[in-house]
């Protein structure tokens, strides 16, 4: 992808073919209320599957780089797979309205530590309406947790009702908070119809197991 | 010429990565100078008549057809601050591609080739108003409206400006941007008759020395 020949210059959207004509990496959003446990579902996931996959984080972050920063320390990934966006105090634009930074953060840890599998993009904590653009990710995952109220489920939200998977988070705070978990389970269906919700602890030995079978099964659908 | 053409390019919301950068604003802010609607206007006055100025004649020069790669370095020249540089590309990376989904042209699908990483955001704004149908008045008139709009907007986040405020300074800034936008495209063919170094080279140190330091803050809200 570089100088001179146009027809050889780099994609202007999410094209879902790299320049040469293979399959891209598969691109899962991770949003949700600030605190529910995005960045630590995003370590999590990391930690379960960078044996088996090329996987790199592109985080959005409200103030400069908090998530990356954690998930460096935390050294889940070597720190060239990790790129922060900077959004303007406004991460929903960055990943809905206006997706270029973030196409090129993707883009260039391709062309740095690529080919990749799976790129995990985190949008910081925003409000309960913000989504991904199609142009920007494949998948997107919503990340709610039990202390943050469990009528979230109930009121919905673009969110909570059209993300491709839904995680309730905390489970093991639930009785120190007083959260039905059995009601948000019943309500997130009733809001979601056939589309998953997982229930996770990550306290707990299960951890994101399950979270983490759910993207092995969209990666091996994506690479069919 | 398409005046709608014009309306769709200068639009704040057209998706080319604005909304993360204050024009200087955060760091003018942060030093004091900005503190109310009198002071960002006092900032903007300066800004547009010196920075933008430049940007505003880079814009027309390469909307009248003057190499995109001796304007580009022609804007290295006129921008002694490294961070402005990087901010300027990554800023000309993203116009380069939401203009080619745009409006697609064979001279933006060049640039992209040329200039991977971004060109300076003015050249590459001139080049889009050719793709679009516009004229050098009209890539000089986007490019200085950007240069107040962008530091307005910021400012709002910033110190929770009244909104109604800011956008009185921008109206009131409407003579002066009229006037740079003319001289902009008169020095712009100046440039395609006698070379790049007739552009104008204004520079506004306190905008080049705030931007070194606001790169180097731990927690911001805008990249630049
Ligand atoms: N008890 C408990 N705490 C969690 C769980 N998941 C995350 N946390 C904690 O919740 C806090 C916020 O998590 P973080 O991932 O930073 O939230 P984000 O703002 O959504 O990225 C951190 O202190 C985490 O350690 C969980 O399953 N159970
Ligand atoms: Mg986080």
């Amino acid at each position: 992808m570089h100088l001179g020949d146009h027809h050889n210059t780099p994609a202007v959207s999410a094209d879902a073919h790299r320049p040469d004509g293979t399959r891209r990496a598969l691109r899962i959003g991770l949003g949700g209320p600030v605190g529910s446990g995005k960045t630590a579902t995003v370590a999590a996931l990391c930690r379960a599957l960078r044996e088996e996959l090329s996987l790199a984080v592109v985080t959005n972050d409200i103030y400069t780089r908090e998530d990356a920063e954690f998930l460096l320390r935390e050294a889940v990934l070597p720190p060239e797979r990790i790129s922060a966006v900077e959004t303007g105090a406004c991460p929903h634009t960055a990943i809905r309205d206006d997706i270029s930074a973030n196409l090129e953060a993707i883009e260039d840890l391709e062309e740095e530590v690529g080919p990749l599998d799976l790129v995990l993009v985190e949008s910081g904590g925003d409000n309960l309406t913000a989504t991904f653009s199609k142009g920007l990710v494949d998948a997107q995952i919503f990340v709610i947790d039990v202390a943050g109220g469990d009528d979230i489920p109930r009121k919905g939200g673009p969110g909570v009702s059209t993300a491709d998977l839904l995680i309730v988070n905390k489970t093991d705070l639930a009785p120190y908070v007083g959260s039905d978990l059995a009601r948000m389970a019943a309500d997130a269906k009733a809001q979601r119809g056939e589309l998953p919700v997982v229930l996770q602890s990550l306290r707990s030995e299960e951890g994101v197991r399950d979270v983490a079978d759910w993207v092995r099964a969209r990666i091996a659908a994506w690479t069919a | 010429m398409s005046r709608a053409a014009l309306l769709v390019l200068a639009d704040g919301r057209f998706p080319a990565g604005g909304h993360a950068h204050s024009g200087g604003a955060e760091a003018a802010v942060r030093a004091g100078h900005i503190t109310d609607a009198a002071s960002l206007e006092e900032f903007c006055r300066g800004r547009l008549h010196t920075s933008g100025a430049v940007a505003a004649s880079l814009a027309a020069a390469a909307a009248l057809g003057v190499d995109p790669g001796e304007l580009d370095l022609a804007a290295d020249a006129r921008t002694p601050s490294p961070a402005l540089r990087v901010a300027a590309r990554r800023l000309g990376r993203q116009l380069v591609r939401a203009a080619r989904a745009t409006w697609p042209h064979r001279e933006l699908d060049a640039l992209a080739g040329r200039f991977p990483k971004g060109a300076h955001q003015p050249v590459v704004m001139g080049l889009t108003a050719r793709a679009a149908g516009l004229g050098p008045l009209d890539a000089a008139y986007c490019s200085a409206y950007e240069g107040v709009s962008g530091p307005a907007t910021a400012v709002v986040r910033l110190l929770s400006l009244d909104p109604f405020d800011a956008t009185g300074v921008l109206a009131r800034l409407a003579p002066d941007l009229d006037r740079v936008a003319r001289d902009a495209v008169e020095a712009g063919r100046a440039a395609v008759t006698e070379g790049v170094d007739v552009l104008p080279a204004r520079s506004a140190p306190l905008l080049e020395i705030g931007a070194e330091a606001h790169a180097a803050w731990a927690v911001r809200l805008f990249a630049s």
